[in-house]
């Protein structure tokens, strides 16, 4: 099922939670909604699912029109960030829900029913917890039940609201890795939220950046990483240093000095030039574009990471090196920025 | 690191604690306090009830007066508890599944009834339906009667009790939130099968705790259905009024068996909330007063 | 399909109406007749009313004695909170739930056990006649009447804020050298005040419009031990309804104006002591 979502606005009071939002899903894929706290982007799911409604704007599901039914009706598969599982049912209950709820026209019978509960359990390799209760269960076993309990209505499209959010780092990486190749066996449409950038890129064929209700960038995993559209997506994602420069007809200037480095084509005034982290290259003084003196260094696995204080502009910046060779505090270094983007002062 | 001289907890009490013959003055104070003004007058309904010997106890009970009154006593209660069951969860699932403007107002409305004097509670139903009230006349003249009767005792015993089960249920249902009614929702499950699968086993306790309160009202209640009663022997004569006449015409016996099995209601009751009080969390209880 | 507040769960405008309906049908009409009864009156009609002897003496007997018993009500509750939540005794747990028996107990129940209690020739009025003090049929009667009904207010009231109390704070006190007394009458109890305060007014609220407990042990003589509850009921007995309705309606804001001063303390207190 593919969805269509044209010139989406929600407001809450004064706040716009949605400011006029199109996006198109095709079937089958896997996307990532990726964006700070207030950005919309749950909002955004929510309507999606028909959990809550917008104040203008199109829904379509295979060009049909979704607004004009509930949730119930939508035949969607909604996962929420807290689990939502029903307390007083077993796991094995709280699967079947929803075949136990249907019409009784389309219902399965009760053999038919526990075939399927069996199957989904056995998908997420659960079955063993069956009589058990939602409390008894650890976070990542919720989850995965939540997700079980979504898939056994055989939804055409399956929402996650910030799945992994509530789960420690371990069983967070595990289950990212689990839903992937999930997805990969299953091929339903699937759209989840999420605010952790390593999430959404790791997991999601595309990604779909949003600020501020309304969406940034929408590209694949590498599109976004390695082409930032705005100064905003390039600060989201993946770490960058940020340095206030002066540009005029293609020439940089920090702190009054004039770098070797060019930006051609971009506007000229006060700017900001975004460099990540293991793109500027660590040499002796006098080589590259920059030249700082190391204030402190601190290493941590592979990696070393310095506070260098630049000899211009009086700005401070944390580079990263190799282990290989050792930066020492008081060390006069270069830094060779080779990969870089420059976005106006205001974006 | 040296080691405390003293537990930890010790040290802690020593400073928090008032000296020794303070404490027993505090003790024995409450403790007679309690004694006289609850404990004895329990002892004194049931010493009294029995002071004739167990024969004249149970003779007092199968009174056909006294058979009357628990009839109606049970009706009245068993009307005003249903009702006001419904209600009550009809009225939380109003006010703790959806955002309206006007939800406090809302509520302090609903708790109008605690507020309001018996006798006034009473009275405001003679108003309406007493021989000078608004609506009397028209009553009359249909020969359909209000008060004086069954229909008086319960409207006046609803009144009073209107508001026990939705005090209990509102806060419970508020901090369950609305995760699990979604989720019901999101799988297909209509308004009905949400509220009966999903909702009302997870306010089980709830209900039973409002249930109870409302009942031990339903069942106690004395000065609104004095006033809309009539008095009328065997026929218009709840428990507590019963109670009351006997007392008046000096049947002390009888009257003290009767006010025995209310006391009984009441003490099963304390037991029940008790226990209740331990199945749901103490914060989300709500003090019901 | 655009705009439209709709909402997710179902069943918004069904339950809100029947709650609507049934709250205006059951209260809301009931007290608006009320009111209505009370336009009727001319301001004059009503003032006469009011402050015609007997019933003068009934709203004084019935505000005065309610302020005294809940005032005692504020102190022994006091000690007896103190008591259950600070103190280790055999038999706690029983004591700490019979608190509750004057909220559960039918007043009718109550008014008869006490009047049987305190007659000349009950337990404890035999006693108390041998000492000249004559309880049964007279005020003093109203007033231990008052005081049962009211127990449980101030004790349920201040025994959560006295569980939460925060133990540093006492520890504190006492670090800094102030010795038991100071630590309890300066720190600790000024913090239950909000508490204790709103506890007594609800022990007065209740007091006031008490009426099966306290006919049967009180005199009923007007003027002298005559409850206004029950010169209500009397005129409504003799068809005066205006009179009865006069009454209730002083009684009925009086006690809105009790909880309205209820609810500003509760939230001061949250201002003033936001731990609790």
């Amino acid at each position: 099922m593919s969805i269509e979502v044209k010139g989406l606005v929600k407001k809450f009071g004064t706040f716009a939670a949605l400011d006029g939002v199109d996006l198109k899903v095709a079937t089958g894929e896997l996307v990532a909604l990726l964006g700070p706290s207030g950005s919309g982007k749950t909002t955004l799911l929510r309507i999606i699912a028909g959990l809550d409604w917008p104040d203008a704007g199109e829904v379509t599901f295979d060009g049909e029109n979704a607004l004009a039914r509930g949730a119930g009706e939508r035949h969607v598969g909604f996962v929420f960030q807290h689990y939502a599982l029903f307390r007083h049912m077993t796991v094995f209950e709280n699967v079947a829900f929803g075949l136990r709820v249907q019409p009784r026209a389309v219902r399965k019978d009760e053999a038919g029913i526990r075939a399927r509960v069996r199957e989904l359990l056995d998908l997420v390799q659960l079955d063993w917890l069956s009589d058990h209760y939602p409390n008894q269960l650890s976070g990542g076993q919720r989850q995965r039940i939540a997700l079980a309990r979504a898939l056994a209505i055989e939804p055409r499209i399956l929402l996650l609201d910030e799945p992994f959010g509530a789960l420690d780092a371990k069983v967070r990486k595990e289950l990212r890795q689990w839903l992937r190749s999930l997805h990969h066996e299953i091929h339903v449409t699937s759209i989840f939220v999420t605010h952790d950038q390593e999430e959404a890129l790791e997991v999601a064929n595309r990604v779909v950046v949003m600020d501020k209700g309304r969406i940034v960038q929408i590209g694949t995993p590498g599109d976004v990483y390695d082409n930032p559209a705005t100064a905003f997506v390039h600060g989201f994602i993946g770490e960058s240093i940020v340095l206030s420069v002066e540009v005029s007809d293609g020439c940089v200037r920090l702190g009054g000095k004039t770098l070797s480095i060019r930006a051609d084509g971009a506007a000229s005034g006060a700017s900001r030039l975004f460099v990540r982290r293991h793109d500027m290259q660590v040499g002796p003084a006098g080589s590259g574009a920059f030249e700082g003196k190391v204030r402190h260094v601190r290493t941590f696995g592979p990696i070393q990471r310095a506070e260098v204080a630049l000899c211009w502009g009086e700005a401070v910046i944390e580079i990263d090196a190799p282990r290989d060779r050792e930066l020492r505090t008081g060390d006069v270094v270069g830094l060779q920025p080779r990969h870089f983007r420059i976005f106006a002062a205001q974006e | 690191m040296e080691p405390p001289q003293l537990p930890m907890s010790v040290a802690r009490d020593d400073l928090r604690t008032e000296p020794g013959t303070v404490r027993i003055v505090i003790i024995a104070t409450a403790l007679i306090f309690l004694t006289v003004f609850v404990v004895l007058p329990l002892v004194v309904v049931f010493a009294q009830a029995f002071s004739k010997g167990i024969g004249a106890y149970f003779s007092a009970l199968s009174d056909p007066e006294a058979l009357s009154a628990i009839r109606l006593t049970l009706l009245v209660a068993a009307i005003s508890v249903g009702l006001n069951l419904v209600f009550g969860m009809v009225a939380a699932w109003a006010i703790a599944k959806f955002d309206f403007r006007g939800k406090t107002f809302l509520i302090s409305l609903i708790d109008l009834p605690f507020s309001v004097s018996p006798v006034i509670s009473g009275l405001v139903f003679v108003l309406l339906f007493g021989a000078q009230g608004y609506w009397g006349p028209w009553l009359q003249s249909h020969n359909i009667h209000v008060l004086f009767a069954v229909p008086g005792i319960a409207l006046a015993t609803i009144f009073v009790t209107f508001p026990f089960v939705a005090r209990a249920l509102i806060p419970l249902m508020q901090e369950q939130g609305t995760q699990e009614e979604e989720a019901a929702i999101s799988l297909g499950a209509s308004g009905l099968q949400t509220f009966f699968r999903v909702t009302l086993p997870n306010i089980k306790w709830g209900v039973l705790y409002g249930v109870l309160l409302c009942n031990a009202r339903a069942m106690g209640e004395f000065g609104a259905v004095s006033v809309v009663s009539g008095h009328i022997r065997g026929e218009t004569n709840t428990m507590p009024l019963l109670v009351e006449i006997l007392y008046n015409e000096y049947q002390f016996v009888t009257s003290f068996a009767i006010a025995s099995l209310l006391a009984m209601l009441a003490l099963i009751t304390l037991v029940a909330k008790t226990i209740l009080e331990r199945q749901l969390d103490e914060g989300q209880l709500p003090r019901v007063h | 399909m655009s705009g439209g507040r709709r909402s997710t769960l179902p069943g918004f405008g069904l339950t809100m109406g029947l709650t609507l309906t049934w709250l205006s049908v059951i209260v809301l009409i009931p007290l608006a007749g009320l009111f209505l009864k009370t336009l009727e009156l001319s301001p004059d009609q009503f003032w006469g009313i009011l402050t015609s002897r007997r019933t003068l003496n009934a709203l004084k007997i019935s505000f005065g004695l309610a302020f005294a018993a809940a005032s005692v009500n504020l102190v022994m509750g006091t000690i007896i909170v103190w008591a259950l939540v600070r103190y280790r005794f055999p038999g706690r747990r029983l004591f700490d739930a019979i608190v509750d028996v004057p909220f559960a107990l039918p007043t009718a129940v109550a008014g008869v056990a006490l009047t049987s209690l305190f007659a000349q020739k009950g337990w404890l009025g035999a006693p108390l006649a041998a000492l000249g003090i004559k309880v049964a049929f007279t005020p003093i009667g109203i007033f231990i009447a008052m005081i049962f009904i009211g127990i449980p207010f101030v004790v349920r009231t201040v025994q959560p804020v006295l569980l939460d109390l925060d133990v540093e704070i006492e520890e504190a006190a006492a670090s800094l050298g102030a010795n038991r007394w100071h630590t309890v009458f300066r720190v600790i109890l000024p913090s239950l005040v909000p508490a204790l305060l709103t506890g007594f007014a609800l022990a007065f609220a209740r007091a006031v419009g008490e009426y099966g407990s306290v006919i049967f042990i009180a005199g009923n003589l007007p003027n002298v031990s005559e409850i206004a509850p029950l010169l209500i009921v009397i005129r409504l007995s003799e068809f005066r309804y205006a009179d009865a309705t006069a009454i209730a309606v002083v009684m009925l804001v009086a006690s809105f104006l009790i909880i309205f001063a209820v609810n500003r303390l509760q939230r001061w207190a949250q201002l003033r002591l936001p731990a609790h």
